[in-house]
């Protein structure tokens, strides 16, 4: 097999004297989407907040071959991985415009207003609601902000952190059939945390479940969609 | 009336004076969250450096420049070296940093320049504009000089790529690191710019108050109050707000018994009250926002 995109080794993850993460090994291939399920407080959140060196570390993690734990997040995100975070992470205060060019702001000035049109066509949405500020959106366009904004990166590897989070069902399943469009066509690897299992081993190649900080059980989606404890506890049929 | 013109007019050219400590003060704020007390012994530090470079036989503007740009990287250079070790400490210990970046740098003055006081030069001259005893060249060059330097800022912020990155930065630190934002160079950055500012607000108080190392201290007050009316958030409200601190402070002269002793107590006063009646300033900005 090849070398994978994004990989970690013996990660451990620690906020201030509290171990949350404990020994994670986990690999992920270009081009496909991993999820990672877990019920709350199992370590979800910290995984993503560790791959981008928002919380104090301890192990390896790889990107595209080289070694990233020791960089700062604003180097690792420069490399291609864009982490749309829990709660969004929106600039309310910012128009939707602004929004986007902050999201393009590492790259060469004179591609963002090409790349904004791309995420428009995604999201027309958003492009009635250009020079709006983004803190008056809704939840579900917020959401649709947070990618279109990481999408401006032109990543090679999205890390989502609950997309579906406070949306209502509709919009959940029009989030990830662009996900899945963007995983197709931008070729975008996907890393994604979720609570809403079903749909995330849906939409994933590959899943690892999380139980209080270790990973517990890994797979290919479909078989860990198959896996009776998972049906009862995760999946609740 | 015509008195009250002539007050007015007065009022707003010291209120340039506050205005240009106000813009100072939020350039920071915006960049760190706090209040810098240490912002108005920096601005007179860099007016010695000014005046020590037209000492040594450099023309006016040309010290001028030299002296916003050595402020600058003295500005980046404080941030980076006193404050980015501290970045995750507790307010009181930034506060604590100011309060001894305040007694340093005006004891540093004082043992390097004396504490006797100098006349400092004008670039516009002393004339008046406006008839007799209402507004000197000197004042409208200030009112200019101000209007000038917000321009250039409203432009910065609004138009360039780092003044949206700069906002991005000290509106949501997190958020920006995840966009590729260096945020603590961006907080250099916004030290930086607010000790340039401060040096054009020192150079341009110089001359009226003349120049010794304690020259900012009530000036700043006022640049405090200026900055709280108008609203920390908004480098034109801080403007507009340490305007109407100075024609407040000379209208109330007018009331017999009171104006000239209390100026003080009237900047004080007015911080009380907006942060009472309306603690986001006049243009501040709250935030709003959906979940």
């Amino acid at each position: 097999m090849s070398t994978p995109l994004l990989s970690a080794k013996n990660l451990r993850a620690f906020y201030g004297p509290t171990q949350i993460l404990y020994d994670l090994n986990f690999d992920m291939h270009a081009g496909g989407i991993t999820t990672l399920l877990g019920a709350n407080g199992a370590g979800k959140t910290t995984t993503l907040r560790a791959l981008s060196a928002m919380v104090k570390t301890s192990g390896e993690i790889r990107f595209d071959g080289k070694l990233i734990s020791n960089k700062e997040t604003a180097d690792i995100v420069r490399l291609g991985v864009a982490h749309v975070p829990e709660g969004r992470g929106t600039f309310v205060r910012q128009t939707v415009e602004e929004n986007l060019q902050l999201g393009g702001i590492t790259q060469p000035a004179g591609q963002i207003s090409a790349d904004v049109e791309r995420v428009f066509a995604y999201f027309p949405r958003l492009k009635e609601r250009f020079r709006q500020q983004a803190g008056t959106l809704s939840g579900g366009e917020q959401q649709m902000l947070a990618i279109g904004r990481a999408l401006m990166l032109r990543p090679k590897v999205m890390l989502l952190d609950e997309p579906s989070f406070g949306l209502a069902p509709l919009i959940v399943q029009e989030m990830f059939e662009i996900l899945r469009t963007l995983n197709q066509k931008e070729k975008v690897s996907m890393f994604l945390v979720e609570q809403n299992a079903s749909l995330a081993l849906e939409l994933a190649d590959h899943a690892y479940l999380l139980e209080t900080g270790r990973v517990v059980m890994s797979g290919p989606a479909k078989q860990l969609s198959a896996d009776e404890n998972i049906r009862r506890a995760y999946l609740g049929y | 009336m015509e008195q009250v013109v002539q007050q007015i007019i007065g009022g707003l050219a010291t209120g340039a004076i506050y205005a240009c400590i106000a813009l100072s003060i939020v350039m920071i704020y915006q960049a760190i969250d706090h209040l810098n007390f240490a912002q108005g012994e920096m601005a007179m530090f860099s007016t010695y450096i000014a005046w020590q470079l037209m000492q040594w036989g450099t023309p006016y503007w040309g010290a001028f420049f030299i002296t916003i740009a050595i402020s600058f990287v003295l500005g980046y250079a404080i941030e980076r070296t006193v404050f980015k070790p501290v970045h995750n400490a507790p307010v009181l210990s930034h506060i604590v940093i100011f309060i001894a970046l305040f007694a340093i740098i005006n004891s540093m003055a004082g043992f390097i320049w004396e504490f006797t006081i100098k006349p400092f030069p004008t670039p516009f001259g002393t004339k008046p504009v406006l008839g007799e005893g209402l507004l000197s060249a000197h004042g409208a060059g200030m009112i200019g000089v101000t209007g000038i330097m917000l321009g250039l800022l409203y432009l910065f912020f609004r138009y360039t790529r780092v003044g949206l990155a700069m906002r991005a930065a000290s509106a949501n630190p997190d958020s920006a690191r995840l966009v590729g934002i260096r945020v603590g160079f961006m907080n250099a950055l916004g030290w930086g710019m607010a000790a340039a500012i401060g040096a054009v607000a020192g150079m341009m108080i110089a001359p009226v108050v003349f120049l010794e190392p304690n020259m900012m201290v009530t000036i700043l007050l006022y640049g405090f109050a200026g900055a709280v009316v108008g609203g920390l958030t908004s480098p034109g409200g801080a403007v507009f707000g340490g305007f109407a601190v100075g024609v407040i402070e000379n209208l109330a002269s007018f009331v017999p018994h009171f104006g000239a002793e209390m100026k003080l107590s009237i900047a004080l006063a007015l911080i009380i009250l907006v942060l009472t009646l309306k603690p986001s300033g006049l243009f501040g900005r709250r935030i709003v926002s959906r979940v």
